[in-house]
C-alpha cells in the first residue's frame, strides 16, 4: 500500500485545465490570490490573457463568473474549499445555481487533510451547503486520474459543477487501463459479501486499505467510490444495501448533510439497512500535519476497518 | 417622445405593484427616467431578438425595482403590457425579481444586492475579451452600496479597465428604513466612485438631456470604466409616494391606485399639449 505515488488532487486540477484549455479556449480560470495554492499558475502559464486574479474577493469572483458564463465563456473559479462552499455559498446560490448558469468552482484546500492552517481553513461543510442548491453538482474526486477525469467531465456537463479537491498527496488508486469516469455513476473498487464501505475523495484510498486490514480477518468487504456526491448513485447504493446489509460511509466532511447523510436517505427511501457514518463528528478541527489528523478523527483505514468489523457484529 | 415613453413606464409601475399587492414602487418610479433612456435610446437591443448575441447587456443590480423593468421591457416590445398585472402571481413569468430564463429581455437574474454588478463586471471583461463594441451597464441603489461586495467589483472594474463598464446609481437618498445618511451612510459617493476609478458624471436623474449628455461622456470614456451619479427623487411621479420610505416595498391599494393613475393621465395631456 505504502508503495503507491502519491500526487495531491489540487496539482491534478491545475494539470488539467492546461490541458483542457488547449482544445477549448472558451475555458478561462479566476483566481482570490490563491493560484499558488490552487494550482491554478499551471494554467495562467500557459494561458496569461485567459487567467484573472479576483484579488481576496470571493464574493466578487463568483458573480464575474456568472457574468462571463453568459457571454460564452466556460469559466472555472478557484479557490479554498472554506471560501467557494462558505463565504460565497449566497453568490454560488443566487448568482450561479438559480440562473444555472455554466459555472466551474474548483474548490481545493477541502477538508481536515489542510492541516497546519487549523479549523479556520478546513472546510467540512461544503458537501452540505452545495447538495442543497437545485441543479448543482458536487464532485469529490479520489486521486489524480479522478480529479483530471472530473475537470474535463465538469466542462464537458452543461451547467454548475462544484468540484473539491485535497491539499495534500494522495495515494494514485486509479491508473489501471479500464478506468472510465462517468458523472453520478459510482465505481465499485472491490468486490465483497460482508459489508459495503462507500467512500469520497481521500478516504477512498483509505477504504481499500481497510478491506485489506478486514479481509485479513476474514471479513469481504465491497468497496464503493461514490466521486460524484450530487447526483447520487442511487442504483448502486441500493444494490450495494441489498448484497451485503451493511454500509459504512466515510468522508473527510461533517458527518452532517454529506455522503452519509446522501447514503442514509437514498437507502432509508428505497432499501433501508443499518448505516454507520465516519467523518467529522460535528466538531471544528485544529492545527496539525494532515496525516496524523486524519489518524486523530478516525479518518484513516485503521478505524474504517475497527467501525466495519462493529457494525457486522451488530447484527 | 422619452417624457411619454417614462410616463407609460410609470402607469406599469403602478399596474405592476397594484396587480401583485406587493412590490418596490418607490425605486422603481425614481428609476424611470434612466430605464426608459437606456431602453428606448442608449441600448443595442432587439425585442424581438432579446437574445441577440452583439447586444448591449444590462444588469438591474438593485433587483428589487422589477416594477420598472419589466413595464420597460414590455413597453419596449419585449412581451405583453397587458402582463404587467400579473406581476407576481402564482404562475406568472413575471417573478418578484428578474429571472433571465423566464423574462425575455432580462440579462442576469439578480435580488440579492451587491451581485449584480460583479456579473456586470463579468460580462464586460467578457465582451472586451471578444473585442466587439458591446457595452455593459449595471443600475444600482444608493442603498446598496453598503454592500461590500459592491465595492470588491468596484476595485475588479478599474484594474481590468473596463471601459465598456457604465455603473449607474440611483441616489434617491432614501433605503426601507429611513435615509440612508441615518441607516448607514455610503457618502461621499462621488468622491468614491473617483478614487475607486471611475469617470463620473453627476446628474439629475429625471432630465433626459443630463441623462443623454452623461452617457455620451461614459460611451467616450477610454481606459477606465464610467460611472453616472443620478439625483432623483423617490416616488418620483406619484405626489403621495415622492420622498417617502415608506413605498419602498409598498404596493397601492385601489384607491392610491386610481389616484396615481389619474395624475400619470394629467402629466400625459400636459405633455402632449407641450407637442
Amino acid at each position: 500500500m505504502s508503495e503507491r505515488k502519491k500526487i495531491a488532487t489540487r496539482d491534478s486540477y491545475g494539470a488539467a485545465l492546461a490541458e483542457l484549455g488547449h482544445e477549448h479556449p472558451e475555458i478561462v480560470v479566476l483566481d482570490a490570490d490563491l493560484a499558488s495554492a490552487t494550482k491554478t499558475g499551471v494554467f495562467k502559464k500557459e494561458f496569461p490573457d485567459r487567467h484573472f486574479n479576483c484579488g481576496i474577493a470571493e464574493a466578487n469572483m463568483m458573480c464575474v463568473a456568472a457574468g462571463l458564463s453568459t457571454v460564452g465563456y466556460v469559466p472555472f473559479a478557484s479557490t479554498f474549499a472554506m471560501f467557494a462552499s462558505g463565504r460565497a455559498f449566497e453568490q454560488v446560490r443566487n448568482t450561479i445555481g438559480y440562473p444555472h448558469l455554466n459555472v466551474k468552482i474548483g474548490a481545493t484546500h477541502g477538508g481536515i487533510s489542510v492541516g497546519e492552517d487549523g479549523a479556520s481553513h478546513q472546510c467540512c461543510e461544503d458537501f452540505a451547503t452545495m447538495r442543497s442548491i437545485p441543479g448543482m453538482v458536487v464532485i469529490s474526486p479520489s486521486d489524480d486520474v479522478e480529479a483530471r477525469a472530473a475537470v474535463k467531465a465538469a466542462y464537458e456537463h452543461k451547467g454548475p459543477v462544484y468540484m473539491r479537491f485535497g491539499r495534500s498527496a494522495t495515494p494514485v488508486i486509479n491508473d489501471t487501463p479500464d478506468y472510465k469516469f462517468e458523472l453520478g455513476k459510482g465505481i465499485i473498487l472491490r468486490d465483497g459479501t460482508d459489508i459495503t464501505i462507500v467512500a469520497t475523495g481521500l478516504m477512498v484510498a483509505e477504504a481499500l486499505d481497510a478491506a485489506d486490514i478486514l479481509a485479513e480477518q476474514g471479513i469481504s468487504a465491497q468497496v464503493i467510490n461514490i466521486h460524484t456526491i450530487k447526483p447520487l448513485d442511487t442504483d448502486l447504493i441500493v444494490s450495494a444495501a441489498k448484497k451485503t446489509g451493511r454500509i459504512v460511509t466515510v468522508e473527510e466532511h461533517n458527518i452532517i448533510g454529506g455522503l452519509g447523510e446522501a447514503v442514509c436517505s437514498a437507502l432509508s427511501e428505497n432499501y433501508p439497512v443499518p448505516v454507520k457514518r465516519i467523518g467529522v463528528n460535528d466538531e471544528f478541527g485544529h492545527s496539525g500535519p494532515a496525516a496524523d489528523l486524519l489518524v486523530q478523527f478516525g479518518l484513516c483505514a485503521r478505524n474504517i476497518a475497527d467501525v466495519a468489523q462493529a457494525h457486522l457484529q451488530s447484527k | 417622445m422619452l417624457a411619454m415613453n417614462a410616463c407609460k413606464v410609470r402607469v406599469g409601475i403602478i399596474e405592476a405593484t397594484h396587480g401583485a399587492k406587493s412590490g418596490h414602487p418607490g425605486g422603481s418610479l425614481s428609476s424611470a427616467e434612466v430605464l426608459t433612456y437606456l431602453y428606448f435610446k442608449e441600448l443595442n437591443i432587439d425585442p424581438k431578438n432579446p437574445k441577440m448575441d452583439t447586444r448591449d447587456r444590462f444588469v438591474l443590480s438593485k433587483g428589487h425595482i422589477t416594477p420598472g423593468l419589466y413595464s420597460v421591457l414590455a413597453n419596449r416590445g419585449f412581451f405583453p403590457v397587458e402582463d404587467l398585472v400579473k406581476f407576481r402571481h402564482i404562475d406568472s413569468y413575471l417573478q418578484g425579481h428578474p429571472n433571465m430564463n423566464m423574462v425575455p429581455g432580462v440579462d442576469m437574474s439578480t435580488g440579492s444586492l451587491g451581485q449584480g454588478i460583479s456579473t456586470a463586471c463579468g460580462m464586460a471583461l467578457g465582451l472586451k475579451k471578444r473585442g466587439g463594441p458591446e457595452r455593459v451597464y449595471a443600475l444600482l441603489g444608493d442603498g446598496e452600496l453598503q454592500e461590500g461586495q459592491v465595492w470588491e467589483a468596484l476595485m475588479f472594474g478599474a484594474h481590468y479597465k473596463l471601459d465598456n463598464l457604465c455603473v449607474i446609481v440611483d441616489n434617491n437618498n432614501l433605503q426601507i428604513d429611513g435615509a440612508i445618511t441615518d441607516v448607514m451612510s455610503p457618502y461621499p459617493i462621488k468622491e468614491k466612485l473617483e478614487a475607486f476609478g471611475y469617470a463620473v458624471t453627476e446628474v439629475d436623474g429625471h432630465c433626459f438631456v443630463e441623462l443623454e449628455k452623461a452617457f455620451e461622456i461614459a460611451r467616450g470614456t477610454k481606459g477606465k470604466p464610467s460611472a453616472i451619479l443620478m439625483k432623483t427623487t423617490k416616488g418620483k411621479g406619484v405626489s403621495f409616494m415622492e420622498n417617502k420610505a415608506a413605498w419602498h416595498g409598498k404596493a397601492p391599494n385601489d384607491e392610491e391606485y386610481k389616484l396615481a393613475i389619474q395624475e400619470f393621465c394629467e402629466a400625459q395631456t400636459a405633455l402632449e399639449e407641450e407637442k
